[in-house]
């Protein structure tokens, strides 16, 4: 396959960055979309340029660590990760557009990297349970209801590669947040932090400049795990029911 | 917890989804109101009269019409606040748009902010129009009520400025109720359905009823 990449170049954060036009031949259409960059940046090494920056990490569609926005989609055409996107997606001739997820609160490290630190402050404001460390416990010790193992496990898929946010036209993290939120929320295990929890992930959220939520539903269109929509009104009213709660503390 | 609740961006939305749905119930009644325009002057002019009267004796003439006033301008108030600050906050968030641009939502969604600010001017003007009649485009009398909306759509912009703005409000109702819903926790995955399709009768239902009596005046029904 021939093709011709059109992807985003930033020197670093501060730099002002342009679209900048490459040629690639000879892909494979059963290359990964991460493997074709890896064969430009090879060419640009060759060639003695500045190789294109980009995260990847376990490239088996579990770390959440490649990004990626394709032809104005997050991670691509398929929904999965975009090192489980394969070429085979695109046709011979295709002129492909690659840009870094945008979000004020994702700011361009460098190209097609960002810095998503605001997840992790995230999940440090709630997004864990307490529980004494040591010997595993006893499996049995705390009985979950089958059908809110099934709703935890749903929303633990999430792998915080925030497409969600490269997705939401008003740049906002609810999806990521409610995922969290509900996992924790809905097991016994996070049942005493239930409510602090979900009220100071929310603060977190606001405070590092994630936009509102109007709906759009386009997080969700985009999820490569695919976490539901209604995972936000869920974390909507357990936010309703934690500030009714702490009012009348 | 007020505090709390207009500090967050899912607080904001809550009175957002509050302040919507207090308009909405408005809306039905007032639609409702507007379709004994086709019983005959007497009949509206007759229901016009009566909403001064509403609760006599313990209220006095008019009391309940200010009280349903004074809650609607703040609903309107609280709503138009609430989505300029998480508009504002919203285009801040995504401060560079992508160079491959591919909408996805749907038009409801993608016109709720200009939408609500045509709503908002036709709220204005409707007002300005049918209630102290300082722009109406007749000889406006008070207490006529029949009259003065005959005369309103019997001038082409009547007839424009409110279809346009009818259309708009469909629009805002079909995703702005099913948002709601989403907003107050209300929404499940077995509830989705039913939520849409409420949102749409909503939004057909009122827009069609809002919608007649512009159509009626056009075409002589109402005269």
């Amino acid at each position: 396959m021939k093709l011709t990449l059109r992807v985003w170049r930033q020197k670093n954060a501060d730099a002002e960055g342009t679209m900048s036009t490459y040629e690639v031949d000879g892909i494979s259409p059963d290359m990964s979309f991460l493997e074709m960059l890896d064969t430009l940046n090879e060419e640009l090494i060759l060639k003695g340029e500045d190789p294109v920056a980009f995260d990847h990490d376990c490239r088996e569609g579990i770390c959440g660590m490649c990004s990626l926005v394709i032809n104005g989609e997050a991670h691509g055409p398929e929904r999965t990760t975009t090192c489980q996107l394969h070429m085979r997606s695109f046709r011979d001739g295709d002129t492909i557009d690659i840009e870094p997820w945008r979000a004020a609160a994702f700011p361009v490290v460098k190209d097609l990297v960002v810095d998503r630190s605001a997840f992790d402050r995230i999940i440090q404001a709630g997004g864990y349970i307490t529980a004494p460390t040591g010997s595993a416990p006893e499996a049995h010790a705390t009985p979950v209801p089958k059908p809110d193992a099934d709703y935890a496990f749903e929303h633990a898929e999430c792998i915080g590669c925030g497409a969600c946010v490269a997705a939401c036209p008003n740049g906002a993290a609810m999806l990521f947040t409610s995922a969290k939120v509900n996992h924790l929320n809905v097991l016994p295990q996070g049942a005493p932090e239930r409510e602090t929890r979900v009220l100071d992930m929310v603060a977190q959220m606001d405070e590092e400049g994630f936009g509102g939520c109007t709906l759009a539903g386009e997080c969700a269109t985009a999820c490569p795990k695919g976490i539901p929509l209604t995972s936000i009104t869920r974390m909507n009213r357990e936010w309703l029911r934690a500030t009714r709660k702490a009012g009348k503390r | 917890m007020a505090r709390t609740v207009w500090d967050s961006t899912v607080g904001k939305k809550t009175v957002m989804a509050v302040s919507g749905l207090i308009m909405l119930l408005y809306l039905v009644v007032h639609m409702i109101g507007n379709l004994k325009i086709f019983f005959g002057p007497g009949e509206f002019n007759h229901y016009a009269h009566w909403l001064r009267t509403v609760g006599e004796p313990f209220m006095h003439y008019e009391w309940t019409l200010w009280v349903i006033r004074v809650v609607l301008l703040a609903a309107v108030v609280a709503h138009a606040v609430s989505a300029y600050q998480l508009s504002r906050r919203d285009i801040k968030a995504r401060p560079r748009t992508y160079v491959h641009r591919k909408p996805r939502a749907g038009y409801a969604t993608r016109t709720m902010r200009w939408g609500g600010v045509i709503l908002g001017l036709f709220i204005v003007w409707h007002i300005l129009d049918l209630t102290t009649g300082t722009v109406h485009s007749g000889g406006f009398e008070t207490g006529k009520p029949y009259q003065n909306v005959v005369d309103t759509f019997s001038t082409w912009y009547g007839n424009a400025v409110y279809i346009v703005a009818m259309l708009a409000l469909g629009l805002h109702i079909r995703h702005g109720f099913w948002s709601a819903a989403q907003t107050l926790g209300a929404g499940s995955r077995a509830r989705d359905r039913a939520l849409k399709t409420v949102a749409n009768v909503l939004a057909l239902l009122l827009t069609a009823g809002f919608i007649a009596v512009p159509v009626g005046v056009m075409t002589g029904v109402v005269s």
